[in-house]
């Protein structure tokens, strides 16, 4: 009878948790997440060169977002 | 020891600039933190050089960005370097060279609901190593598009070759007698997640692994002979795999005026033994027509187990290196950049367009590797009054790096 | 386990399960607001009770929200006549913005554009994506509520717009 009560109280939060995650910074308060300065790499081309210049010189490589990878760097 | 054969080194030796410049294409993939958006049409093209520790390596880069209809972006990069050596590596064991780096890539990203799914290749063509790289990744935004999660693979199947420079000719062929390959396949999985109005965080996890030949065709790991009082050189010996994991965090924050700060730390941790801490700080300002940007970045490396300066004998262990890429050492990178945006009225179709200067300063300290020019000399001349082998000064590097780009979005 | 047992348990279930559904629904009398305008004038909602209204939540940092404005301009024009407003609500804090960006409009917007810089307007509407368009029937009753816009809603507009003005 427990578990089922259990079983019952689960089904319930779960019928609130995955619809009521509701965002808590709403879409009217993104304006400075909107700001072209907040983007993490603000051009790629040069992002990557430096990337680049750092992975080939350095013994660790990945998890930059970028990543030069398959660097014969022998 | 003398080299038979005058052997271009040093290409690898020192550093390997690169074998695909993977990330362009990644980049503004992995990091468009809203899954949800195509990604704005753009060009760009970027005028590079890098000079420092003998080494100038500089070349052009143009990449562009075009959206068709509402679900699909294509970006396609052509990059091209060409580097003059007379490394550290090369002063002590061959004579300087250039040698030039082609390379490009295609990538498509497909838009649908809330997920991107993006699909690219990339192919990398200099004289002694070829490299084709594909990947592949998924994208999608959740919990109102605040978390963004993405998924990525990468493989590559990559040539080795080894050029030889007839002594009588001077002609630089590949040696008929030398081909290798290495395989690399990484899996990386990063979430961003919107914390506040003003902040944003990611954290990113990556897996690589590489197999087959990983060593330099030309450097070779130093001993010392029986009596101890000069040095040796025969090849490298490393293992045929190497797997590593990274994991970074980074985050990036809105001040209360209108800039932003942002900092990143990123662990590395291999098969090799190597050790890895990144550290990064940036500030972003715009003011008017102006952006300007400065940046701070702190590396510090423990070397490899099988890595040494300066073997105690030859043949010492299983696998022996004296690249100074698997040493310990620490640098420092200090950045500054500026941009300047503009619109022509003549023409409408720009919506926005850029000049960007970017000057990086870089100082590295090694604490294993030393400059064997005191013991060996440079370019085959040997020095006037030779340091015994082994205690030589620990080596020293600074570089400049410039880069200047015109952006133009659409 | 006895049967009233089970369906007490349901029930308490269903309590909790209610707001999950609450939050979808976006039906009912539109809820009355009253924010400044362009040039400070008042604007309230009930002065175009009788009259099908059309709230768009936009900001200047919104790119489709920018894409849709000459379109909304369209839409004004050709319904105005037959008892047809649309309200555009700015969601930003600082009016500035927004009025520097209409200001230089080549096409500049004639409806009126509210500015609901503490975002009160906007939870009560309950914005959940920018843009956000909520059409008003004559009887100030919410029939429809758009999340998002994308090349080609305008048409779905169009339509929905001509069945509430028959009424």
């Amino acid at each position: 009878m427990r578990i089922r009560g259990l079983m019952i109280l689960g089904l319930a939060v779960l019928a609130t948790g995955c619809s009521s995650i509701e965002p808590w910074v709403k879409p009217y308060d993104r304006e400075n997440l909107a700001d072209p300065i907040m983007v993490f790499t603000r051009a790629p081309i040069s992002q990557d060169f430096l990337d680049h210049v750092f992975e080939s010189r350095e013994g660790s490589r990945g998890a930059t977002g970028g990543g030069g990878g398959g660097c014969g760097c022998n | 020891m003398t080299n038979k054969l005058h052997v271009r080194k040093g290409r690898f030796a020192i550093t390997c600039f690169g074998r695909s410049l993977l990330g362009l294409a990644l980049t503004g993939f992995l990091f468009s933190a809203n899954a949800g958006v195509l990604p704005e049409d753009r060009a760009d093209a970027l005028y590079f050089r890098y000079d420092g520790g003998g080494v100038v390596i500089d070349g052009p880069s143009v990449l562009v960005r075009k959206s068709i209809g509402e679900h699909v972006s294509v970006s396609a990069n052509h990059y091209i370097d060409m580097v003059s050596s007379a490394s550290i590596d090369v002063e002590t064991s061959a004579s300087p060279y250039v040698d030039e780096r082609t390379q490009s890539s295609l990538s498509v990203d497909f838009l649908h609901g809330k997920s991107m799914y993006t699909l690219g290749y990339v192919n990398s063509d200099e004289s002694d190593y070829l490299a084709k790289t594909m990947f592949a990744g998924i994208s999608h935004d959740m919990f109102g598009d605040l978390t963004t999660i993405s998924f990525g693979y990468k493989r590559g199947e990559n040539e080795v070759f080894r050029n030889l420079k007839d002594p009588n000719t001077g002609v630089v062929a590949n040696d008929p007698n030398f081909a290798e390959t290495m395989e690399t396949q990484s899996f990386n999985v990063s979430i961003s997640q919107i914390i506040t109005k003003n902040l944003v965080v990611t954290g990113q996890y990556e897996v690589i692994t590489d197999e087959g030949f990983l060593r330099s065709p030309y450097r070779s790991y130093r001993f010392f002979t029986p009596d101890l009082t000069s040095q040796g050189l025969l090849p490298e010996q490393y293992p045929n795999t190497r797997s590593s994991n990274a994991g970074s965090f980074r985050a990036k924050y809105f001040l209360p005026y209108r800039a932003a700060i942002d900092t990143m730390y990123r662990f590395y941790t291999d098969t090799w033994g190597i050790l890895g801490h990144t550290a990064e700080l940036g500030y972003v300002h715009p003011l008017g027509k102006w952006i300007f940007e400065a940046r701070a970045r702190y590396y510090t490396q423990e070397a490899a187990d099988f890595y040494q300066d300066i073997f105690p004998r030859a043949n010492y262990a299983n696998f022996m290196a004296r690249d100074k890429e698997l040493a310990t050492y620490s640098a420092v990178t200090a950045g500054l950049g500026a941009t300047y945006e503009f619109k022509i009225e003549r023409f409408p179709w720009l919506a926005k367009g850029s000049l960007n200067l970017r000057y990086d300063f870089m100082t590295v300290a090694y604490d294993d590797f030393r400059d064997a020019t005191f013991s060996i000399g440079s370019f085959g001349t040997p020095p006037a009054n030779p340091l015994p082998p082994g205690q030589e000064p620990l080596y020293e590097l600074e570089a400049n790096i410039i880069q200047f780009y015109i952006s133009a979005f659409f | 386990m006895s049967a009233r047992k089970f369906i007490k348990g349901l029930a308490l279930a269903a309590v909790f399960a209610l707001p999950a559904f609450a939050a979808s629904t976006s039906s009912g009398p539109a809820p009355a607001f009253q924010l400044s305008g362009r040039g400070g004038k008042a604007i309230n909602l009930s002065q175009f009770k009788g009259q099908v209204v059309m709230i768009n939540f936009w900001a200047t940092w919104c790119k489709p929200c920018r894409e849709e404005m000459p379109l909304l301009e369209d839409i004004y024009k050709k319904y105005k006549p037959m008892g047809f407003t649309m309200l555009a609500v700015n969601v930003e804090p600082d009016p500035k913005d927004a009025e520097a960006w209409l200001g230089k409009l080549s096409k500049p917007v004639t409806f009126p554009v509210a500015f609901d810089t503490d975002s009160k307007v906007s939870k009560m509407y309950k914005v959940a994506v920018m843009p956000s368009t909520v059409i008003v029937d004559r009887k100030g009753n919410i029939r429809i509520m758009h999340k998002g816009y994308k090349a080609g809603d305008e048409n779905v507009y169009l339509t929905q717009i001509r069945t509430m003005l028959k009424e």
